[in-house]
């Protein structure tokens, strides 16, 4: 599947029609300067010549139960001159990473809390509320939902940072790159505060527009679920409605919620690049903006191929998860 | 249908005709032109002569957004369009003829589909250049294998059916069974996803405009303007991106509501087990 995302990558990259070095550098570039640019990138070279070049520079090295791929990606030529691209991508991935698991944590919550009270008071008023919440909440374009919490929370109220990772002088000693990771390893709590306060808003916007799926799906399965003899036997026994519902009933519907949430992961991404410019985050997707301003087309080509292969590990993660979780499931 | 249900694609039908209502009659309602500096002065707040206010450059924020509907609707529309004509034929081909072919084309496709959509728009958009058929162009492969898969699926299970048995035993052609038989069983579903497939067309358009990957200044557009009116908005300008914002989700409420109730009409079997 890398394999095949990398031949994609490549597709997009060299077979569409256009020309990357004149997209990237402009038509009133000197045309010896293009040239010398098409010959380091080999375009001058025929199509297959050039894929055999850009697939042999991923060296797949496969150890049992943890795959590990090495890869060279070549080195910037604009945004930082001679620094591989690899070192420069992980410099900003840990910044996508923390992003994206707070802003699944909020939004499964949220997800799940909705979607168990919705099935629980089905046909209410707060049910349909709800429905027409996870309908809606779609729809709402991040960057305008970022601005307008930013507009509340940091200018109006004063509570919350508008920008960035951490106040600056607030960072703490890179160990990981997760900025809370870090300040909770080197017991400094005042970058914690402080890179916790900034993680609050892109979170938030970013679990708020991914939380509708969680939502319907979690009342799918909870009617599912709550019309299963076990649970018809729990309230035989007595038990509050409550303790049936959110004890009982909601541990059984959360398989398929898992399988969303490697479904969603695509999104979760795409997601991020919109929640990363709204709030200067340092992450991947301001990275491959700025790498687009720089026209800096290693950096470009880089960061798409990490884009590709983080997708497929994770797709592979969900599925390691899901056969350990679920036993009936073999591969 | 329930009642809230009706209502809703009621909603939806009203607000994706408005729409495109305020694309066709923008420049009969718009009272300035949205590209002209200094109708008024720089960032005036809404009042009675300018409804939504002004921007840096004095020019009409509210003609801009009406203007910016043209923008995104060109777009969104191209785009859909242009996945339709390549993912329905290429779908309707890989389910019908099966074997080897289909093998490889849904491993592609699904390999596109797996990919983060609004990324893999970046990358064409930043490799085509900008411009509103550059950027069609880039959405449109993104929603391709969308198509492809639910045509694909919609095949393989029609295909079964004895009435194509028996179109196949009197000895129609092949050409004549996918055409005349399987499609337009297949048509209805098509109809669904288009609708849904300019919602999401309409929320990627305005990501790359955001992004600056899409159209150049001065031409109005709503994720263009909600980018350049960010700088601002900390100094209490919130009419600048309010409004564009507004208008992205208003959008596509619209045409996902639509989608919703026409699968409601369309495929009453699916409907949501209640």
């Amino acid at each position: 599947m890398i394999f095949l995302l990398l031949t994609i990558v490549f597709i997009i990259l060299r077979v569409m029609p256009g020309d990357p070095i004149i997209a990237l550098i402009g038509m009133r570039a000197p045309p010896e300067h293009i040239e010398a640019l098409r010959r380091q990138f080999l375009l001058d070279k025929p199509l297959y010549v050039q894929y055999f070049h850009y697939i042999s520079n991923f060296k797949p090295i496969y150890v049992p139960y943890f795959p590990y791929i090495s890869v060279d990606l070549g080195t910037s030529i604009a945004r930082d001159p001679g620094i591989p691209v690899v070192s420069s991508i992980m410099l900003r991935f840990p910044a996508t990473l923390e992003l994206a698991i707070s802003a699944t944590i909020v939004s499964v919550i949220i997800g799940v809390l909705t979607g168990a009270y919705s099935a629980h008071k089905r046909n209410t008023i707060a049910d349909r509320s709800l429905r027409l919440y996870s309908m809606i909440i779609y729809a709402f374009f991040i960057p305008w939902l970022g601005m307008m919490l930013q507009m509340v929370f940091a200018v109006q109220l004063g509570w919350l940072p508008l920008y960035g990772r951490a106040d600056i002088g607030m960072e703490p000693t890179r160990i990981t790159g997760l900025y809370v990771l870090d300040s909770i390893l080197t017991l400094n709590f005042p970058s914690l505060i402080s890179s916790l306060m900034h993680l609050i808003l892109p979170s938030l916007v970013l679990g708020l527009v991914l939380s509708g799926v969680y939502t319907r799906l979690t009342r799918t399965n909870m009617l599912d679920v709550l019309r299963q003899d076990y649970i018809t036997a729990a309230r035989a026994r007595g038990l509050p409605e409550r303790t049936v519902v959110y004890k009982h009933a909601l541990k059984n519907a959360f398989i398929p919620i898992l399988t969303m949430m490697g479904l969603q992961f695509a999104l979760l991404l795409a997601g991020a690049v919109l929640t990363e410019t709204t709030f200067s985050w340092n992450g991947l997707g301001t990275f491959l903006t700025e790498s687009i301003s720089y026209r800096d087309y290693p950096l470009i080509q880089g960061t798409i191929v990490f884009y590709a292969i983080l997708v497929a590990f994770v797709s592979l993660i969900v599925d390691i998860i899901y056969a350990i979780i679920d036993p009936r499931i073999r591969y | 249908m329930k009642g809230s249900g009706r209502l809703l694609t009621l909603a939806g039908v009203t607000i994706s005709a408005l729409i495109a209502i305020i694309a066709l009659l923008a420049p009969i309602i718009a009272p300035y032109d949205p590209i002209k500096s200094d109708v008024g002065g720089a960032f005036m707040a809404p009042n009675s002569q300018f409804l939504m206010g002004t921007d840096l450059h004095g020019r009409d924020v509210y003609s801009r957004i009406l203007y910016g509907s043209r923008t995104v609707m060109l777009v969104a529309l191209a785009s859909t369009l242009l996945s339709l004509i390549v993912g329905v034929p290429v779908g309707l081909l890989s389910g019908y003829v099966g074997g080897k072919t289909d093998r490889v084309l849904s491993l592609v496709m699904d390999s596109i589909y797996s990919f983060p959509g609004l990324i893999l728009a970046i990358a064409l958009a930043a490799m085509l250049g900008p411009g509103v058929v550059n950027m069609s162009m880039a959405i449109a492969v993104v929603y391709i294998p969308t198509y492809f898969r639910m045509v694909r699926g919609q095949v393989l299970s029609v295909k079964e059916n004895l009435f194509v048995e028996a179109a196949r035993a009197i000895g129609a052609k092949d050409r004549t069974i996918v055409f005349n038989y399987i499609f337009p069983n297949v048509a209805p579903s098509i109809i669904v996803v288009v609708s849904l497939n300019i919602a999401d067309a309409i929320l990627t358009e305005a990501g790359l405009s955001f992004l600056g990957l899409g159209i150049t200044a001065p031409t109005p557009d709503w994720g263009f303007d909600l980018k350049s009116g960010q700088p601002y908005f900390p100094g209490g300008r919130w009419w600048l991106i309010t409004f564009p914002g507004l208008m992205i989700i208003i959008a596509v409420l619209g045409f996902s509501l639509l989608g919703e109730g026409l699968n409601d009409i369309l495929n009453p079997r699916l409907r949501e087990g209640e």
